[in-house]
């Protein structure tokens, strides 16, 4: 291997390194994760939105050809959501626009993300997975408002 | 200097002429099937003649005929010449026929299930949508075909490692065999999903079916599919580029340790596409990042390879200090029009490779993943560098083996260019959507495009506009290729028997390399990252999970039974 290469592979693996550890250090330091298993939760087949605490809820939510139930969610600014959903049918998914939350509604297990709005507005949530001949008919919205709960 | 030819027998030369003209006429109506699609998402059109108004069943055209059936015989075509050639054997006739049919045979049916409206399930067919089982049947054989016909090499290969010990392999016939075994391990896992899932439950024998466990399975196949895509076209790159445009490989142990990187870190990665799937553990999930960033350096080596061969060469060519080389490369060369192929693929790759990157990136996923980003990265990548790698050698292969002059050869080397620029405006318009929140797989122009609807999002529109402008030019970019393609096809023959030739590169730094001339330790390497990363996988997918799915169709959400 003459210099050029081995400088050229030691730099690759060295942006690697660092592309990594910046993925460690918003896991680790930020919190900001990927779903994981959830196990201790019993399966559900309706929605309910319940509040937890002051600026906390829990939304379980619904996937099913076509809609998701609820399709409209109410909430106050700065409210925290911790976001249940599962499929009732086939595979849909779930991303809310502009904000940092991504799921796959999968039937047979439920998946789970904590969200935290910030900004009032109304943000889209488009299923993101084919689901059938009314896919694109599919979405919903947060409808995140000023003022108190 | 004279360049090495070999003689191919008449029935295996006809083989490869089939095994390229059928699919470039499928991939043709996949392309169509691209083209109306952008037109359907924006709005233009609500039907077309070919699957009337039923988006979804053209998209599967598009994912199966251009990313499985094309990818799959032009592989297997690419490797019953190359392999051959390099190794000076003959190819065992029957046996590469008996393969060939069988791919074809699958795929007319998969094909034909999906045109009657009995597979609207897109490439990836994740249950509990249901296709028809004749749709399974058919993806198996040609995963059976390409099986067989991968058998066919290997004799072939031990009996020259047996005649010319202490010889080096030649480097084309490690990158086809490094294709190979990827695809080998990559289809046992999708083996196992259709045939003790997938069909059993499409054909009523079983009730349920686990999805999250499918899922799991066809991932663990689609992640190495695409490196089953993209080694093709890296043998190209280390084997062809060099030669044509003037010069030599760079490093020749650079590409061989390349493929055998590929052999150990293509497999335990394909959770990466389950980041926001639930019933799996995040630190699984950032096992598989791992290596996947470990699978990123081989590309990374090659970026400089090449760019070192290429820089080589343009300087042979004359070029003069930093970056003078560059602009001697044969680029508008018709007699090389080979090398546009290739060099426009590369070009692409590196906007292919960066968003590969992004998306490997554990929580950055949760900002593309799903969205129109996804498609607009992998037309960086499959319907990039890969599709013109396979274009270029097609068009090569039909010219060697049916003994022909390549025509319209400005068709032919204009054609890639036309492509890239649309297909960069298209992928731009699909990626900057899909940051915006628009959803991949779904047909926009009903709802999200429509302003009619209450789904209406007005500042997506010039973005879906812009998929519409790219894929409107790309088309044309094919329409080009096909057109020298079919005309080169059904020209008059060149005088005598065809002999056969490729331009295969010689190494500039040639380096013994002992270590890397054994596939086998390479092979026990990746079993072991295999068993490592995929066993808390499917443990987390098996104790996560309750109650099965019974079959579904996409036009009713009551289950089929
Ligand atoms: C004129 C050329 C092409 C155009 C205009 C085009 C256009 C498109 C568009 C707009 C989508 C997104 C559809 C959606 O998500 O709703 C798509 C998906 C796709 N394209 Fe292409 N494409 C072209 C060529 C190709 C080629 C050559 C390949 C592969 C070799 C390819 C492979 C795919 C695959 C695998 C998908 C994903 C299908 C799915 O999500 O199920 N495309 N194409
Ligand atoms: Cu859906
Ligand atoms: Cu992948």
């Amino acid at each position: 291997m003459d210099k050029s290469e081995k400088l050229a592979l030691t730099l690759s693996g060295a942006l690697l390194v660092v592309f990594f550890g910046a993925i460690m250090y918003a896991a680790m330091a930020k919190n900001i994760d990927v779903p994981t298993c959830i196990t201790d939760m019993d399966p559900f087949t309706t929605d309910t939105l319940f509040q937890t605490g002051p600026d906390s809820y829990e939304l379980q939510m619904v996937a099913r050809m076509w809609a998701f139930q609820p399709s409209t969610v109410r909430l106050p600014v700065g409210s925290t959501v911790d976001l249940y959903v599962t499929s009732q049918d086939i595979i849909h998914g779930f991303k809310i626009e502009q904000h940092n939350v991504n799921l796959m509604a999968i039937p047979g297990a439920i998946n789970y993300m904590r969200v935290t709005f910030n900004k009032p507005g109304e943000f889209l949530f488009a299923c993101h997975e084919f689901c059938g001949a009314a896919h694109h008919t599919m979405a919903g919205r947060f409808i995140i408002e000023e003022g108190g709960s | 200097m004279n360049e090495e030819t070999f003689r191919f027998s008449k029935s295996n030369r006809t083989l490869i002429a089939v095994l390229i003209i059928i699919p470039m006429v499928l991939l043709f109506i996949g392309v169509y099937g691209g083209l109306m699609q952008t037109l359907f998402r924006a709005g233009i059109i609500q039907s077309d003649p070919f699957v009337g108004g039923d988006y979804y069943k053209g998209l599967t055209f598009h994912g199966v005929l251009n990313a499985i059936v094309f990818t799959t015989f032009f592989a297997v075509a690419f490797a019953n010449a190359l392999i051959p050639y390099s190794l000076k054997k003959a190819l065992n006739s029957k046996v590469a026929w008996t393969a060939g049919i069988l791919m074809l045979v699958g795929s007319v049916m998969a094909a034909i299930m999906t045109l009657i409206g009995e597979a609207t399930v897109l490439y990836t067919f994740y249950p509990p949508l249901k296709a028809h089982p004749l749709f399974y049947i058919g993806l198996t054989l040609l995963v059976v075909g390409s099986w067989v016909a991968s058998a066919n090499w290997v004799p072939m290969y031990l009996a020259w490692r047996k005649e010319n010990p202490g010889k080096k392999t030649p480097m084309a016939v490690v990158g086809l065999f490094t294709t190979f075994i990827v695809w080998f391990i990559a289809t046992l896992a999708v083996a196992v999903e259709i045939l003790f899932m997938l069909l059993p439950w499409s054909l009523g024998l079983i009730d349920e079916i686990n999805v999250m466990l499918a899922r799991t399975l066809f991932w663990f196949f689609g992640h190495p599919l695409v490196y089953f895509w993209l080694l093709p076209a890296y043998v190209m790159y280390y084997v062809f580029l060099p030669k044509i445009s003037g010069g030599k490989l760079y490093s020749d142990m650079a590409g061989r340790l390349v493929f055998m990187m590929f052999i150990v870190f293509s497999v335990p990665v394909g959770t990466h596409h389950q980041y926001m799937d639930p019933a799996i553990s995040s630190q699984w999930k950032l096992l598989h990042g791992i290596f996947t960033f470990a699978v990123a350096l081989p590309s990374l080596i090659t970026a400089f390879t090449l760019a070192a061969s290429l820089e080589y060469s343009g300087k042979k060519n004359g070029g003069k200090g930093l970056f003078g080389w560059m602009w001697k490369l044969p680029y508008f060369d018709k007699e090389k029009w080979f090398f546009a192929y290739m060099i426009t693929g590369l070009l692409i790759f590196i906007f292919g490779g960066i968003g590969g990157i992004i998306n490997a990136s554990y929580q950055m996923n949760t900002i593309v993943h799903n969205t129109a980003w996804v498609p607009g990265h992998f037309h960086l990548t499959v319907a990039g560098p890969v599709m013109l790698a396979f274009l270029g050698g097609s068009l090569y292969l039909i010219s060697q083996f049916m003994n022909k002059e390549v025509r319209l050869k400005a068709w032919a080397l204009f054609s890639p260019y036309v492509y890239t620029i649309g297909l960069l405006i298209m992928s731009y318009g699909l990626k900057i959507g899909g940051l915006m929140g628009m959803p991949r797989r779904t047909n926009t122009g009903a709802s999200y495009a429509n302003p009619d609807s209450i789904l209406f999002q007005a500042d997506w529109m010039i973005y879906i506009n812009l998929t519409v402008v790219g894929g409107v030019i790309m088309f044309v970019g094919i329409v080009m290729y096909i057109t020298s393609f079919f005309t080169t096809v059904f020209s008059k023959s060149k005088e005598g028997e065809a002999e056969i030739t490729f331009p295969i590169s010689e190494p500039l730094h040639d380096e013994p390399a002992t270590w890397l001339r054994n596939f086998k330790p390479y092979i026990v390497i990746a079993i072991i990252l295999i068993v490592l990363s995929y066993t808390p996988v499917i443990y987390d997918v098996l104790q996560a999970t309750y109650g099965g799915s019974l079959p579904y169709s996409p036009d009713s959400p009551v289950p089929l039974r």
